[in-house]
């Protein structure tokens, strides 16, 4: 009895004895369901606080304009491919024979009152839902967040990731324009692409022969339920293991691997989502407002015979069509079977590549650096200079097929030819990723060994002192504890030794290719790394030339403010 | 506004005026009127041939010849290709649009300011058609009149469009990059005439669409559904462009992604300095 009252109160309003209208239905409710003790528990969840970690949650908030605004427009968008003459209010095309669907989108935007709104909110939603997620992704590659116990959360979000751009590249179909038919086309032949068995998931999917007036109707009910449903599942899946598996933190004065410090989820954090929640959602709507996004009248409807200048997918799909334009042609028949290589290697082969590669990451750098303890610390970008030279490599590539995705417009843009831009593309594909690892790294150690000095000398203060003698040295601030802890609370990793040749019994060790081929690798990952200062460095940097120089008057650790999340000083 | 009220007694108003109207009536008469086919050189005046010899010379015989065989390469670089036969409507529309002469030796002469005015235009084009061999006229005004073009025909014109232009110039007329440093401009702003004589001529690697393959009419629909379609009120707000995709995918990042980042900077700091008393 008394659990109820206590939750009661924490389920109703934020303070405890405030028996408000609603205490009678919470009390009523709570009796059957009893869900009261659970999130009283909840509630006092606490989260960390750092700005990247409100990046999965731009992408939670755009996926509920999504829904909200997708509902909207499923009421008035009509799925079918039955064919009818166009009467509506755009003049161009009155008179036209379009699919239903192209019809049902053109009165969507013009017709129906809000309707364009609603169009271009849910697709700069989207747009800005995939953005998102790909962010997010990345802070919590670079911070290593994905480290153990976190690795199934990570592949929940990579299928988040590419269920999204199923969805996405779903919703672009649906309208049946010239643009998205064009985008279907591409899609379809990918699937002919894959030896052997193309044609026939081509026919599957469509139904018969492409276009066909079966595959809108369908990519209809993937769009609006199936796709969404499984999102939110395992969104859900996604939070709960986040709540399970607690929120990753950065280090800091009190902050440990044991520990989660922040605020408690309500009322804090809760207000301070809310407000973002109408951040995101105001953002989208403006962009709505004001930008015009996918104008499908423009296009006209999908002729299989017509192609517009400039056709290019959504951003999320630009990367794949960049490596189809980058590729060169490679095609041979065997038997009666056409092996389009030029379309599998850079369509379908590029893609699983990629989701393959993330998918693997976290448990090959288990594996490289023997490292299967838990991390509920997060590391700094230079801290791991290998992986986030891998991360830096991965980007340069996406950038680059993204550029040759945009091949056509930047030519025209820029005035270059674009036969030169592909060309140097092909080049730089290969060679780019290489020399941005090695400058990501070399950057990344040069930054550890500058993190290093400031825990061992302090920080350059910009006064220059002239001895009596006339020599000149820049006085250095020590580094207030708080400081120099943030700066050295991570681990001082330990590279894989080679195993001997032999074991104990002087026989060759059964496992030496494999465990050599580990431990080459783990100093490939570490051997460069300047690691943190050790205990001895650091009493000799003290104990060195110190005490000659006249107490320096700017006395950090009274200014000292407390560490950010980069473990920084903060000033006020 | 109080000089025109005071001069408007004096002796001499009336003669102003009327002149001022014979001006205002001949310019518009020269605007309007329709331009004379010129398919039959015989009948150009051997006047405007004359005039139009002296500015080939000077100006265009350099690079195609000075009887319009054409220069394929020539010590100062400069070249063009041979004139013969390719008619006035391919002059009207090189000079006219300002391609010719062309300034630089690139890939593609650009569209720019015409460097000649429309008399001397109609010169060159009158000597090419008459000294080089006929070749297409510059066509008259109902191909490119869309006056009094009904809704139908402006949907049709938007069939042809999509069918047989949008894959070079876009869809909504924007142009696109052709290879080799070529391109399909913008079909943004330009006149009639220009429109009609593209079509018939083929200017380098636009093809050529002759009236049996596109009728006058159908020229005429083409020119009246890209006018439409750029006069439509902006719907939906700035087009970003208007190159689709790769602009709102931009956006997208820059105005989106990025503001919502600085929104989320800012919420991380000012909630940071909360706990603080
Ligand atoms: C600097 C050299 C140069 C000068 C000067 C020049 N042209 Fe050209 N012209 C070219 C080149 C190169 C082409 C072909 C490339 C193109 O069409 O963009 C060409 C193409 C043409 C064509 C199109 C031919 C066709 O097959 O349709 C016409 C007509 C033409 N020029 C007329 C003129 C006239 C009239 C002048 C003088 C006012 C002139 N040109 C001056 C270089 C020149
Ligand atoms: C194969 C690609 C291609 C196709 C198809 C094509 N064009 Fe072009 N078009 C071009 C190119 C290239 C130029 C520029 C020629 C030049 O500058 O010498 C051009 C120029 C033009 C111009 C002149 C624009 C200006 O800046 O003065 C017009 C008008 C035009 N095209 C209309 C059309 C129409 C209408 C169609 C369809 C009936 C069409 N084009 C089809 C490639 C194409
Ligand atoms: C529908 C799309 C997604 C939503 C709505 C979403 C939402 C969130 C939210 C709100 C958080 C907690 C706050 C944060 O750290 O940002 C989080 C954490 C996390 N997400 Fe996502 N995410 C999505 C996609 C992804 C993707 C694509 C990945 C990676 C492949 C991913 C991996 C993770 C991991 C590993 C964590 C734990 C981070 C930590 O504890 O530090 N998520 N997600």
């Amino acid at each position: 009895m008394s659990t109820r009252i206590e939750t009661e109160g924490s389920s109703t309003a934020s303070t405890k004895r405030s028996y408000g209208p609603l205490a009678g239905p919470t009390r009523w409710i709570d009796d059957r369901i009893g869900l009261a003790g659970l999130a009283k528990k909840q509630m006092r969840k606490v989260f960390p606080e750092h700005w990247s970690f409100m990046l999965g949650e731009i992408a939670l908030y755009s996926f509920v304009v999504l829904l909200l605004s997708g509902v909207f427009l499923s009421l008035w968008f009509d799925p079918s491919m039955v064919e009818v003459e166009y009467q509506g209010a755009y003049a161009p095309w009155r008179g036209v024979h379009m699919s239903t669907a192209y019809a049902s989108s053109l009165d969507l935007s013009f017709e129906v009152r809000g309707g364009l709104l609603m169009r271009q909110i849910h697709h700069w939603a989207a747009t800005l839902f995939l953005a998102a997620m790909l962010v997010h992704m990345l802070r919590v590659f670079f911070t290593g967040a994905y480290r153990k116990p976190r690795e199934t959360n990570w592949l929940v979000g990579l299928a988040l990731l590419q269920l999204g751009i199923v969805e996405g590249f779903a919703g672009y179909s649906l309208p049946d324009d010239l643009l998205s038919g064009t985008g279907l086309r591409i899609a379809e032949g990918l699937m002919r692409s894959i030896p052997v068995v193309g044609t026939y998931i081509s026919f599957f999917v469509f139904g018969g022969e492409f276009p066909g007036s079966d595959f809108i109707p369908r990519i209809y009910v993937a769009h609006v339920l199936l796709i969404p449903g499984i999102l939110l599942g395992l969104i859900t899946f996604h939070m709960l293991l986040l709540v399970y598996n607690k929120h990753t933190q950065w280090p800091g004065p009190g902050r440990t691997n044991d520990n989660v410090v922040g605020y408690p989820l309500l009322p804090v954090y809760m207000a301070k989502a809310g407000g973002f929640f109408f951040v995101v959602f105001g953002v989208t709507a403006l962009m709505g407002a004001l930008f015009q996004i996918n104008p499908v009248w423009a296009f006209g409807p999908y002729d299989p015979s017509k192609v517009t200048a400039g056709s290019q997918p959504d951003w999320y799909m630009g990367w794949l069509d960049g490596a189809l334009r980058m590729m060169p042609a490679l095609e041979f028949t065997v038997f009666d079977w056409t092996f389009s290589l030029n379309v599998f290697l850079p369509g379908v082969a590029l893609m699983g590549l990629l989701f393959g590669v993330l998918a693997a990451y976290p448990f090959v750098e288990q594996w490289v650096t023997g490292d299967k303890r838990e991390h509920h610390l997060l590391q700094r970008p230079r801290n791991a200079p290998t992986r986030t030279a891998f991360g830096v490599a991965g980007i340069t590539a996406y950038g680059l097929l993204w550029i040759s995705g945009g091949n056509d417009i930047i030519a025209t843009t820029f005035g270059v030819d674009f036969y030169t831009i592909t060309r140097t593309l092909r080049i730089l594909i290969f060679v780019a990723p290489v020399l941005a690892f090695i400058v990501t790294k070399r950057i990344c150690i040069g930054l550890q060994r500058q993190s290093a000095e400031t825990v061992l000398h302090g920080r350059e203060s910009g006064i220059i002192m002239r001895s009596p003698d006339g020599a000149y040295s820049e006085r250095h601030v020590p580094l207030a504890p708080e400081a120099a802890y943030a700066l050295t609370a991570h681990d001082r990793p330990d590279v894989a030794a080679l195993p001997p040749a032999t074991d104990h019994n002087g026989v060759a060790a059964p496992h030496n290719r494999v465990q050599h081929a580990r431990a080459r690798l783990s100093r490939f990952w570490y051997a460069d790394d300047r690691q943190k200062p050790t205990a001895d460095e650091l009493e000799q940097a003290h104990a060195h030339g110190h005490d000659d120089e006249p107490a320096p008057e700017l006395d950090s650790a009274q200014e000292f403010q407390g560490v950010n999340e980069l473990g920084l000083p903060r000033r006020h | 506004m109080r000089a025109l009220s005071t001069h408007r007694r004096h002796p001499l108003a009336g003669v102003l005026v009327l002149l001022l109207g014979l001006v205002a009536v001949g310019g518009l008469y020269s605007a309007l009127a329709p331009r004379t086919a010129q398919a039959d050189s015989a009948g150009a005046d051997a006047e405007l041939v004359a005039a139009g010899r002296e500015l080939y010379l000077v100006g265009c015989a350099s690079c195609h010849g000075l009887n319009g065989q054409g220069i394929l390469q020539s010590k100062s670089g400069q070249y063009g290709p041979s004139l013969i036969g390719v008619g006035a409507a391919a002059v009207d529309f090189q000079v006219g649009t300002g391609r010719m002469p062309m300034a630089s030796n690139s890939q593609q002469a650009p569209r720019k300011e015409p460097f000649y005015d429309d008399a001397e235009t109609e010169q060159l084009a009158a000597f090419v058609a008459t000294e080089f061999g006929p070749g297409p006229a510059i066509p008259g005004s109902e191909y490119y009149d869309i006056a009094d073009v009904s809704e139908e025909e402006v949907t049709r014109g938007g069939e042809f469009f999509l069918t047989n232009c949008t894959a070079c110039h876009n869809a909504v007329g924007i142009g696109g990059a052709l290879g080799g440093g070529r391109y399909a401009p913008s079909l943004e702003g330009v006149e009639g005439v220009h429109f009609a004589e593209a079509m018939i001529t083929g200017p380098q690697s636009m093809p050529v669409f002759s009236d049996a393959v596109i009728s006058p009419e159908d020229k005429r629909n083409i020119y009246a559904y890209l006018n439409e379609v750029q006069t439509q009120p902006a719907s939906g707000g700035f087009a970003l462009g208007g190159v689709g995709p790769v602009g709102e995918g931009l956006a997208g990042w820059v105005a989106g992604i990025g503001s919502l980042v600085v929104f989320a900077v800012w919420i991380g700091k000012h909630s940071v300095r909360a706990r603080k008393p």
